[in-house]
């Protein structure tokens, strides 16, 4: 599974490019956050809101209860700041 | 329909004449640019970095494009987003809208630029004395971008 970190977000994890072996009992975004949340001391720093971090799982903004699998894209990032 | 996303500046001028060149169906062009501007608040800024998710930046534009299309009679539409580094003056961001008369060619203007600003993946960097700092999104433009949904 590949995720991929934007903005501030990609500064505290320190990477923004990232391949993971997701546990197989992991099967929604949420449950993947807190997963990913554990991996190390930036991980928890950039989701330790999750009121402001988005979601998108291959390119398509999801809600926290979208299913997650293999295969999939799955970027995170803060709210959006462009225009 | 057309949407572009690019490092280099643009040409208001000319993206607009060529939006409009070989038609006479057209009778009304609004655009709307946003521009690096020197201050944040209170804050000087140098310059401003931009960053984006490159795939779903494209995918964003043309559904809020096609969602224009679907709420007003348009004959043409045309996105242009910049992405890197621009210093204060430069354009950031070009939304057109072409039709037969003003009211739908404003309004989908103005729709373009509120829901890509609440929807496109881009992050603004701004340089500061006080180092490098991330923009925060603005709960007025989220605001801006409801007003949309209502009139659904």
């Amino acid at each position: 599974m590949k995720i991929l970190w934007f903005a501030w977000l990609r500064t505290r994890v320190g990477t923004g490019e990232e391949i993971v072996e997701k546990p197989a009992d992991i099967a929604t975004v949420g449950a993947l956050l807190d997963w990913l949340a554990a991996r190390s001391p930036g991980h928890a720093q950039a989701l330790a809101r999750r009121d402001v971090v988005r979601v998108a799982v291959n390119q398509t903004y999801v809600p926290l209860d979208h299913a997650v699998s293999d295969g999939d894209e799955i970027a995170i990032f803060p709210p959006v700041t462009g225009g | 329909m057309a949407i572009r996303v690019q490092r280099e500046t643009f040409d208001v001028g000319a993206e607009l004449a060529s939006l409009t060149a070989g038609r006479s169906d057209i009778g009304a062009v609004t655009s709307f640019v946003g521009l690096v501007r020197d201050m944040a608040g209170d804050a000087a800024i140098g310059a401003m970095t931009l960053e984006h998710y490159p795939g779903m930046t494209e995918k964003q534009l043309a559904e809020i494009e096609a969602e224009a299309h679907r709420r007003w009679p348009l004959q043409a539409t045309l996105i242009v987003h910049r992405y890197g580094r621009m210093e204060p003056g430069e354009p950031i961001v070009l939304c057109a809208a072409a039709s037969a008369h003003r009211e739908a060619a404003f309004a989908a203007c103005h729709f373009l630029i509120d829901w890509l600003k609440t929807r496109a993946p881009f992050w603004k960097l701004e340089d500061t004395a006080a180092g490098p700092q991330w923009v925060s999104a603005k709960a007025s433009d989220d605001e801006a971008a409801r007003r949309w949904e209502q009139d659904r």
